[in-house]
């Protein structure tokens, strides 16, 4: 029940890269360059077909309008301080609400995590409302918190609460006992202790977790705009949408997956360099 | 032979729990809150609604809706991810595509399918498919990359025709890593399925907690959204089931590896509940040890669903 994000989200270390190791690094930058031909392909051929498909009238145009008149209209829509005013009030709501969630869920995570009592006592409350899709408190929230931004920030720090706790459990859980051993009979203060052991090797869980939660956010934040109509990039969707103004709603849900792509980026890339020391980052595995 | 501090410790598990709904409901049955009605309400009309009037109505539409869009999303995510885990090029010509895709939040794309299908259960079970297939796609791919190419190379030297390949030595090595991506996605199919409900329907769990909220029936909500809690807990149960049955060729050869470690553990909650399976997940190519302690963990495996993939990482090192 418990890792299940860890498995796909983790950085990188996939069994089956050994090989890369050896290779001399000339040659792994060359073929790293030469990778991007098929991948440039892969967008080219899928962006044609997509543009052929409506121009010849395969897929309706009215419901499916050419890729280059989407892009047009997100290049119209980039120059207009309405998509940014709708990108900044969804971010708020995601960075409020992740930032709440971690606030909330790294220390109580790190308590569960060091003290077995409380975390078995706590276990099956846990247990029993990890799987509670956060979406069903929708309604609870509109009823408390109106249907404006706290109703956002609520879901999402809801939704986002579970996975950095878990990850801070396990994190603080995986300490390994011979470091945490020896730092106690070397008579490290339990400052210390905390500060030089247990925070060092439950860091890379934690960021995991922040990692999972990102996206999750996003996704909670976008919910609360579409279903509820809160202020945000959904809402903006759905207007569109109902406005009949299809070629925009395509140009919105594109800009929405490259708000999500570009979160998930920089997420990593944060990671890799703030835990460059990490075993699970030292090797790039490509 | 400790059998007292086993049996606080499972005593001690409910504590909590226990505290918290005897709190609820003693705090709700005074405090007359418009939004929090008293526990003795919603426990009575969840019996009126749900013994068993809506559940035809609400209930089993949500949960094929799911069932039909998570059965597509297994079925597209494990083809296409063989696919592309075993051809380099294709992965390469996809990845762009796949990792925009699985970027984007799969409720924006609930007006692109209200266009497309209609306000029917097909755009509903294409919002489900459409979110839940990328963790099973990427851990498919994951999963057979994994392979070790001696088996590939063998297979081919030996002129395995290539279905059997396929049936005998790929989807096997690579099951553990699917079924952890069919794990992540049933709860993502879950929520899907309340956020589709929530948008133009007529009928599905999702729909009757707004409705009730709309028209003001706090009890009702609050019953819906525990039919919504009990059927992640059931399903993710459930889930575990099949997988511990299917998957039990790869337990019970991790089972008898790290017997000796394992068996003193297995009982004492503490330390197996906290395995860290994760250990693996992250640290796949760190040094020895950290491998074999967590490949000792076996007969945890009922609660810890990566277990396979800590499994498999591990394997070579013992």
């Amino acid at each position: 029940m418990r890792v299940a994000e860890k498995v796909t989200t983790a950085p990188s270390p996939q069994p089956g890269t050994g090989p890369v190791a050896g290779r001399s690094r000339e040659g792994s930058l060359r073929r790293r360059a030469l990778d991007w031909v098929p991948r440039l392909l892969g967008i080219a051929a899928i962006l044609v077909v997509l543009e052929v498909c409506s121009r010849t009238g395969v897929l309706p145009r009215e419901s499916f309008p050419p890729v280059s008149e989407i892009y047009g209209s997100l290049l119209g829509l980039v120059g207009d301080p309405g998509l940014w005013v709708e990108i900044g009030r969804t971010m708020r709501g995601w960075a409020v609400g992740l930032l709440l969630a971690a606030v909330l869920a790294v220390p109580l995570g790190m308590l569960l995590g060091a003290s077995r009592r409380a975390f078995q006592m706590s276990r099956l409350v846990i247990e029993f409302l990890r799987p509670v899709p956060s979406v069903a408190l929708i309604p609870l929230a509109v009823l408390v918190f109106g249907v404006g931004q706290d109703m956002k920030v609520f879901l999402v720090a809801f939704a986002c609460f579970w996975p950095i706790l878990f990850q801070s459990i396990y994190g603080v859980q995986d300490v390994d006992p011979v470091a945490r051993d020896t730092a106690r009979s070397y008579g490290l203060p339990p400052l210390a202790r905390f500060a030089r052991i247990i925070l060092p090797s439950a860091a890379p869980y934690i960021a995991t977790g922040l990692r999972i939660s990102s996206a999750i956010a996003l996704i909670l934040a976008l919910t609360a705009e579409l279903v509820v109509g809160a202020p945000g990039l959904g809402r903006a969707i759905v207007v569109s949408q109902v406005s009949g103004s299809i070629t925009q709603m395509y140009a919105l849900i594109l800009a929405t997956g490259l708000l999500g792509w570009l979160l998930n980026t920089v997420f990593i890339a944060v990671e890799r360099r703030l835990l460059r020391w990490h075993p699970s980052h030292r090797e790039v595995a490509l | 032979m400790r059998t007292a501090p086993r049996v606080g410790n499972f005593l001690l598990q409910f504590l909590l729990p226990a505290a918290l709904l005897l709190g609820y409901g003693v705090w709700s049955a005074q405090a007359d809150s418009f939004y929090f009605p008293p526990l003795t309400e919603i426990g009575s009309t969840f019996a009126e609604t749900w013994l068993f009037e809506r559940v035809p109505v609400d209930l089993l539409p949500s949960v094929s809706r799911l069932a039909a869009g998570y059965g597509l999303a297994v079925v597209v995510g494990v083809t296409a991810g063989i696919a592309l885990g075993l051809s380099r090029r294709a992965r390469l010509t996809a990845e762009p595509v796949v990792e925009f895709l699985r970027a984007l939040p799969a409720p924006a794309l609930i007006p692109f399918a209200l266009l497309l299908f209609g306000t029917g259960t097909n755009s509903k079970v294409f919002i489900i498919a459409l979110g839940t297939v990328w963790p099973i796609l990427l851990n498919t791919i994951d999963g057979v990359r994994g392979l070790e190419s001696q088996q590939l190379d063998m297979a081919r030297s030996y002129r395995i025709p290539s279905r059997s390949v396929l049936l005998h030595i790929i989807l096997p090595a690579a099951s553990p890593r699917i079924f952890a991506g069919m794990r992540t996605s049933l709860s993502i199919g879950i929520i899907l399925m309340v956020i589709s409900e929530m948008v133009a329907s007529a009928n599905g769990l999702g729909y009757f907690i707004l409705q009730s909220q709309r028209g003001f029936e706090i009890p009702e909500m609050w019953t819906g959204i525990v039919v919504i809690g009990l059927l992640g807990f059931v399903l993710n149960w459930l889930f575990l089931r099949v997988e511990a049955r299917v998957l039990f060729w790869h337990r019970g050869a991790k089972g008898l590896l790290g017997e000796s470690a394992a068996a003193p553990t297995a009982d004492a909650a503490p330390t197996a509940d906290a395995a860290p399976t994760s250990a693996a997940a992250l640290t796949a190519d760190a040094p020895t040890p950290v491998a074999a302690t967590a490949d000792g963990r076996g007969p945890d495996t009922a609660t810890t669903p990566n277990v396979p993939s800590t499994a498999r990482s591990s394997r070579p090192v013992s």
